[in-house]
């Protein structure tokens, strides 16, 4: 329990050559192929990759678990001298939230909603009789107040579903640091969260890591994440290491291809063309969902063959303003024109031609399409429907579209289900080109995707919007990918649009608070961007 | 809090809405049940104005919409009418209140549903559990193939065994359970003994199963993971936070199992000879004893109504986001 500076050399863990076997489509297969792994007190490790790299597994298995339907088939992982790879579950389970601690990407599921917070801060704490009960709720308040909390002494006789999705990410951090722990895996903590959160729970983090001076292993997909919080980084990829190296190394000479190509996604920007002919306009739309009330008075005119993104927190009426432009929820007041005539408000009263000419890519891919149905039936649908396609003619334009994504015919005859997340994505853009639209609406269609693939889908969409002269509407919370692909700016808080402009005007100052505060909320590949943004906060 | 009495409440008012739609499709089935009571009391050879006028003491005269709300009313004032069984044509009323012939069944029906669910319930539920903890394990499916037997079993073979065993070869229990109003408690516990048994074997199997899949169900979920890795065992992983979350779907099925117990038991009154409801209602049919079989339907579905109407509550007092809104 006691983390005295001067034992900083000593090694906590030390996972040699670590191999687990995951199992899926009725075989057992490798997910980690010889790793090593060694961390001493009190240092902080990332670890990065895309999903599937294997990070989470490898961060579980320092605690010596393994999930169901994975098991460690070679390796030792020694923690302080015992060797969680051969210890007996009673014996783990003894080190597990006491010595160990983990904290999990998304709160809101990992909190049981039956018991009270505080009950769940101090739960593992008092099991091991660590300190009276009194002493370790007494110790909880004091984390609360540590990790910035609001009401520290009265939030933890709340429920899971009472409090925010920050506040839950802080409480599990406060949980795991409540017996104070040797070391303590963060799995992907901040993923779920909005960046204006972010910042707030990474500092809250970072802070409280180092007062106690905990060793961690940091999981993330985020690089500039990952940046603020290690002092040095291993990446991963296909369940092995690529390479490691501190920190600042790691960002400015980083060794392997894979590595660079990870770091480039960032540089892709795209030059802005200011727009004249407006294509779709928003005119003052108040709209609510029963008798909750989301957007108030929204403008917003989007010019031909320009990409518009729309930024804002989750809740900031983004989404909600796609379903007005696509007729799902008509507004309360206020009108949509395209090409200067008003859309009527709902979409049973607007004609074939005016559906055909705003398509819509969403988030989810999975969800977007109906598992059932081949590629071709999938994207042959809009064919049919709008331009009254059928048998060869259809099938020849199918093959052209998938040409058009980047796929080739092999494509034709597969189920959603066989497809990676790119390329899902790629069909539901091939989806949405079928119906030869004017606009198309992006709802995150990058969020759910790894940074690589990231970069790809936007590559396909700007190439899209060259040669077609297509006009997107880009809703997006991620300020990379605002630079990488918009002409011009929208940035919404609460309902209401906080401003409307060219992507050099809305990026440079003068900024109104709100842009400013969300602006400098995006992590930066800067080891130091975090501490020198609370610094400046601050003063 | 309020919230929560509010939805009580409302709940309430719908399971009575439920129950005057019932009464209207109870008294309109037995309205269509086929043969005449009048031509079944007086026999063939009765000229058709003698049974005219039996029909019209009886009040079977009048149109059916008139008879309902006549009943209905009548039912809500607490009286349930009058037996017709007892009359006859000869003048002399010997007939009885069909309170008087319900009640004392339902009594015995209830006590019987008692003793069984005193038994039965936390015996499924410890099965569920110990199955759930050491789930695939010899135990567990132990339990399975056990309780599957006895629900796959007919429950008078079940009972007919019961009393090979327990009252014939080895007689420990009575193999009739006859019980009046002035048998001691004692001894009427003795006498259920073996319907209770009966009984118990018969619904086990069906909670415990569900106590079983609701907590492995929510075994995957994130936090049971979390509950884990700060080094729960798996006794205090089910009891302390699957099962908070397991009571809605396990009160459930016991409500559905509990209803049983007062309206499906028929089979069982009969093998041990037991004066339970559901015979009285099997009689009252046979002789085409209109308020007495109203009556029994009216508190059958009343049972459920009740019954399913508590698992509701209990589902929504063990669910703190309905209990504690934001």
């Amino acid at each position: 329990m006691t983390n005295e500076p001067g034992d900083r050399n000593e090694i906590l863990l030390e996972m040699r050559d670590i191999r687990i076997d995951g199992f899926s489509d009725e075989q057992w297969h490798p997910i980690i192929k010889g790793v090593d792994l060694t961390l001493r007190r009190g240092e902080i490790m990332g670890l990065i990759g895309e999903s599937g790299a294997g990070k989470s597994t490898l961060g579980k298995a320092a605690m010596g678990y393994t999930q169901p339907g994975c098991k460690l088939t070679g390796g030792s992982i020694l923690f302080d001298g015992i060797d969680l790879a051969r210890a007996r579950d009673r014996e783990k389970r003894r080190l597990w939230g006491t010595r160990i601690a983990y904290v999990a990407q998304s709160a809101a599921a990992s909190f049981n909603p039956a018991h009270r917070l505080i009950d769940q801060t101090v739960e593992a704490a008092n099991r091991r009789g660590l300190r009276p009960d009194a002493e370790s709720r007494a110790d909880a308040v004091e984390l609360f107040k540590a990790l910035q909390l609001p009401n520290p002494e009265t939030i933890g006789s709340r429920y899971p579903h009472q409090v925010s999705g920050g506040q839950l990410q802080r409480i599990m951090t406060a949980m795991a640091m409540s017996p104070r722990p040797d070391l303590i895996i963060f799995d992907e903590p901040t993923t779920a969260l909005d960046v204006t959160t972010q910042v707030e729970v990474l500092s809250a983090m970072r802070n409280i890591v180092e007062e106690f001076n905990t060793a961690a292993i940091y999981i993330t997909h985020d690089l500039a994440v990952v940046a603020q919080m290690a002092d040095f980084i291993k990446v991963l990829r296909y369940g092995e290491e690529v390479e490691q190296a501190p920190t600042r190394q790691m960002l400015t000479r980083p060794e392997q291809p894979y590595t660079k190509s990870l770091w480039s996604v960032r540089a892709l920007e795209k030059p802005e063309v200011k727009g004249e002919d407006i294509v779709l306009s928003i005119d003052h739309v108040d709209a609510a969902y029963g008798p909750i009330k989301v957007l108030h008075d929204v403008n917003i005119s989007i010019p031909r063959g320009r990409t518009v993104a729309v930024v804002g927190e989750s809740g900031s009426g983004k989404s909600t303003t796609a379903r007005v432009i696509t007729g799902l929820l008509p507004p309360l007041s206020g009108s949509v024109s395209f090409n200067g005539e008003p859309l009527p408000a709902a979409l049973k009263d607007r004609s074939k031609d005016q559906l055909q000419k705003i398509q819509m890519i969403y988030q989810m891919a999975d969800t977007a399409m109906n598992p059932r149905q081949t590629v071709e039936e999938i994207i042959g649908r809009p064919l049919e429907f709008y331009l009254g396609l059928t048998g060869k003619a259809r099938e020849a334009r199918v093959i052209k579209l998938l040409e058009m994504i980047e796929l080739d015919e092999s494509f034709m005859d597969r189920l959603p289900s066989e497809l990676s997340g790119g390329q899902k994505q790629r069909i539901c853009i091939a989806r949405a080109l079928a119906a030869n639209p004017e606009v198309i609406i992006c709802d995150e269609v990058t969020s759910a995707l790894d940074q690589i693939v990231q970069e790809g889908i936007l590559q396909l969409l700007l190439r899209l919007q060259k040669e077609y002269n297509i006009t997107y509407l880009f809703i997006t919370h991620d300020i990379a990918t605002v630079k990488a692909i918009s002409d011009e700016i929208v940035v919404m808080l609460q309902g209401k649009v906080v401003e409307q402009g060219l992507k050099s005007e809305i990026l440079s100052p003068p900024f109104p608070d709100y842009t400013k505060l969300l602006l400098s909320s995006v992590p930066e590949m800067d080891p130091d961007w975090l501490t020198n943004l609370l610094a400046a906060r601050n003063s | 809090m309020n919230a929560v009495l509010a939805t009580i409440l409302k709940r309430l008012g719908l399971g009575f809405a439920t129950l005057v739609v019932v009464s209207a499709i109870i008294f309109s089935s037995v309205s269509m049940l086929p043969g005449d009571f009048g031509q079944a009391v007086l026999g063939q050879s009765a000229t058709e104005e003698t049974v005219a006028a039996f029909r019209k003491e009886l009040g079977l005269d009048k149109p059916a919409p008139v008879r309902y709300f006549e009943w209905a009313a009548s039912v809500l004032q607490g009286d349930l009418g009058t037996s017709f069984s007892g009359r006859n044509a000869s003048g002399q009323d010997r007939s009885r209140q069909v309170v008087d012939l319900v009640m004392p069944r339902l009594w015995n029906t209830l006590f019987l549903a008692g003793v069984t669910a005193l038994i039965a319930v936390p015996l499924a539920l410890f099965l569920g559990l110990t199955a759930a903890l050491y789930r695939n394990s010899a135990y567990d499916r132990a339990v399975n193939a056990a309780t599957l037997t006895t629900i796959s079993t007919p429950e008078f073979f079940v009972a007919y065994i019961l009393i090979l065993f327990l009252a014939s070869l080895w007689p420990v229990f009575p193999s009739l359970a006859n019980i009046d109003a002035s048998t001691a408690l004692g001894e009427r516990l003795y006498r259920v003994a073996l319907p209770a048994l009966t009984l118990t074997l018969v619904i086990v199997a069906h909670m415990m199963r569900m106590t079983r899949a609701a907590i492995i169900n929510l075994l995957a979920s994130p936090y049971i993971e979390m509950a884990r890795l700060k080094g729960a065992s798996q006794s205090e992983i089910i009891l302390k936070h699957a099962l908070p979350n397991a009571w809605a779907p396990i009160a459930t099925v016991i409500a559905f199992n509990l209803a049983y117990l007062v309206v499906g038991v028929v089979v069982v009154e009969v093998v041990f000879v037991y004066p339970g409801i559901g015979q009285l209602m099997v009689d009252a049919v046979t002789s085409r004893d209109i308020p007495v079989v109203q009556a029994c339907a009216l508190i059958f579905a009343a049972t459920y109504i009740l019954l399913n109407l508590t698992a509701d509550i209990i589902g929504i007092v063990t669910n703190p986001r309905l209990l504690h809104p934001r």
